[in-house]
């Protein structure tokens, strides 16, 4: 019987023996992520391993970004510990503030994943990577611990779900509404302790940005990964990233999967998720009536320079209705720059928006746009869980970054094509 | 999480409760599981930790603890005094992490209609049933894999990698 793209991967990372889905393994790992708010957790837990030193201290990348910069003395301290604990064990790979960013935008940004790869991070949105044909998947602090002592994770072997793309998305439709689709379909927990394999012809028409966006959410389906097979696209991407060489998995034709899922993108509109669950999905037309207090662009879903450049041209020339704020946050220096250097900062200034230095920040109600009791936002993240961005009183719908932008116009939940005449 | 009999009263909620119900986001800038008590369920039920007694038990429904990798959450309920969560079924790193601390979690399809709050609940390992002491009702759950079991018989993750370390063997399969 043929394995599949994950299935491959976790063999590839016990000593090549085949893995039989529902079985427990110990795998090896070649990276492992933590940030400010899960590494001093797992640096606690670590302390308990009586490991005196990390097994490799270069497969360690501790990122700054949840309350970066720091919001108060709390998070300040976190992230001196953090600090404290990468010189102290030989870390180079820990990101501080003015080279950070939003982990899961940083980690792919600074190469540190390839295709075949086996990766945990002690975040729920690991599962990014899955983007790059690797296999990802988020951890708690107590997982990351044991894993910085003898680089080896236990992992149950997931049955995969098929996810078959077909057709070409339209003109205002991406990555998000895509996987907002999926997620309808599947709900919240359609793909619990299961990994999601994202196949079929529209995958190759998908820029890795897009389908950077779709992996992203595979948890909000409850997935443990989701995983695209490493194309032409994904060698281009990695290209002057890094100088490994890519290990490229394809399923095979005889694999088995648990269940198939599929979505004709030819025939979607731009989706948006309505609170409080990421599967309470209705296409934009029917929201129109739904007014904002606040709308968010940013985060590991849509904060790439594509999301950047979608929402700058819906807004260039246009100002933010007057009673909503927009909060727009590249998620690293990289993206920060070159939106500066192409102008994309300065349409969204002008325009009215607020433009904030890379965090996390308002997508968990952190810092930086906290919503208050009775009020609204869009946003371009991925959760809109009760109290997610503020107050357990607030509202937050989901989308991608042109809906976004558009309703930032208009005060109110809006197609872009009718902010952009079409 | 051993072998003994858990009794408690019950605390119950519904289907996907997610972290950012378990432990808002904001109070993240603390690994402290009593400071994280104090806000514990706050999104679900502001009232929940002032009143949530030491040994009482959280009743589930589909998919507890969806969303977030936060290990502040298990870590809330332990340092509210919960003995341990029943529900119909568990979000994937909640449950993992639930394990790993060894705050115990049992996977009982039923129980949700099974248990009403306020009720008392006596879960039994042995015989692997959660009796509702309150009305006579009986729900089993399955047992863990082997590999699961011997991270609780160990106490938790870390005492199982620190044994493990101390033998030299890790590094041979489950
Ligand atoms: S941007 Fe939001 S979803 Fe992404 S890592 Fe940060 S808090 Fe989590």
């Amino acid at each position: 019987m043929g394995a599949t793209v994950t299935e491959k991967i976790l063999a590839a990372h016990c000593g090549g023996k085949s893995v039989e889905p529902g079985g427990f393994i110990n795998a090896s790992v070649d990276l492992m992520m933590a940030n400010d708010v899960t590494a001093p957790q797992a640096i606690r837990e670590f302390l308990r391993t009586g490991a005196a030193r990390v097994r490799d201290p270069g497969k360690i990348v501790l990122i700054s970004d949840h309350f970066t910069p720091n919001r108060n003395v709390a998070s300040a301290q976190q992230v001196k510990l953090v600090r404290e604990f990468a010189a102290g064990q030989g870390i180079e790979h820990f990101y501080d503030v003015g080279r950070t960013g939003v982990c899961h935008v940083i980690v792919p940004e600074e190469g540190y994943v390839s295709p075949g790869d086996l990766v945990i991070g002690a975040d729920s949105h690991t599962c990014t990577y899955g983007a790059l044909g690797a296999f990802a998947t988020g951890v708690g602090g107590t997982d990351m611990a044991a894993a910085w002592a003898t680089g080896e994770i236990w992992l149950r072997v997931p049955e995969t779900i098929r996810v078959v793309y077909h057709g070409e998305p339209g003109e205002w439709v991406g990555g998000k509404d895509i996987i907002l689709e999926t997620i309808a379909r599947m709900g919240v927990d359609g793909a619990r302790y299961r990994a999601l394999e994202f196949t079929g012809d529209a995958v190759a028409r998908l820029s890795i940005y897009d389908r950077f966006t779709i992996a992203n959410m595979a948890i909000e389906a409850g997935a443990k990964n989701g995983v695209f097979e490493a194309d032409e696209k994904t060698l281009e991407y990695l290209r002057g990233r890094t100088g490994r060489k890519p290990v490229i998995f394809a399923s095979d034709p005889d694999a088995a999967f648990a269940d198939t899922v599929e979505i004709e993108v030819a025939a979607l509109t731009p989706r948006v998720a309505c609170p409080s669950l990421p599967e309470n999905v209705k296409p934009v037309d029917e929201l129109e009536d739904v007014r904002l207090d606040q709308v968010f662009i940013g985060s590991c879903t849509n904060g790439w320079l594509s999301d950047l450049r979608a929402a700058a041209r819906v807004l260039k020339g246009k100002r933010v209705h007057a009673g909503v704020r927009l909060i727009v946050i590249p998620p690293s220096p990289a993206i920060y720059l070159r939106a500066l250097k192409e102008g994309l900062i300065e349409t969204f200034i002008e325009a009215g928006g607020a433009v904030g230095s890379p965090t996390c920040g308002p997508c968990l109600g952190g810092h930086m746009g906290v919503l208050a009791e009775g009020e609204t936002a869009l946003a371009t993240t991925n959760r809109n869980f009760v109290g997610r961005m503020g107050h357990p009183g607030s509202f937050v719908y989901l989308s991608g970054p042109a809906v976004a932008a558009a309703s930032a116009v208009t005060g109110r939940i809006t197609h872009p094509g009718r902010v952009c005449g079409r | 999480m051993g072998d003994e009999t858990i009794r408690g009263r019950v605390w119950k909620f519904g289907d996907h409760v997610d972290t950012d119900l378990i432990i808002p986001a904001t109070y993240l800038d603390t690994t402290d599981p009593e400071r994280l008590g104090r806000h514990a369920m706050e999104g679900a039920d502001p009232q929940f930790a002032a009143n949530v007694r030491r040994g009482d038990v959280i009743v589930a429904g589909a998919n507890f603890g969806c969303g977030s990798s936060r290990e502040h959450a298990p870590l809330a309920l332990s340092g509210a005094g919960v003995a341990c969560v029943a529900a119909e079924s568990f979000a994937r790193i909640f449950f993992r992490n639930a394990i790993n601390l060894g705050l115990p979690v049992f996977e009982a399809p039923g129980i949700h209609g099974a248990a009403s709050q306020g009720d008392v609940l006596e879960i039994d390992p042995a015989r692997r049933e959660i009796r509702n002491v309150t009305t006579g009702a009986a729900v089993p759950f399955s047992p863990y894999p082997g590999f699961i079991q011997s991270i609780i018989a160990a106490g938790g993750l870390i005492p199982l990698v620190r044994l493990r370390l101390g033998e030299g063997r890790f590094h041979e399969s489950v």
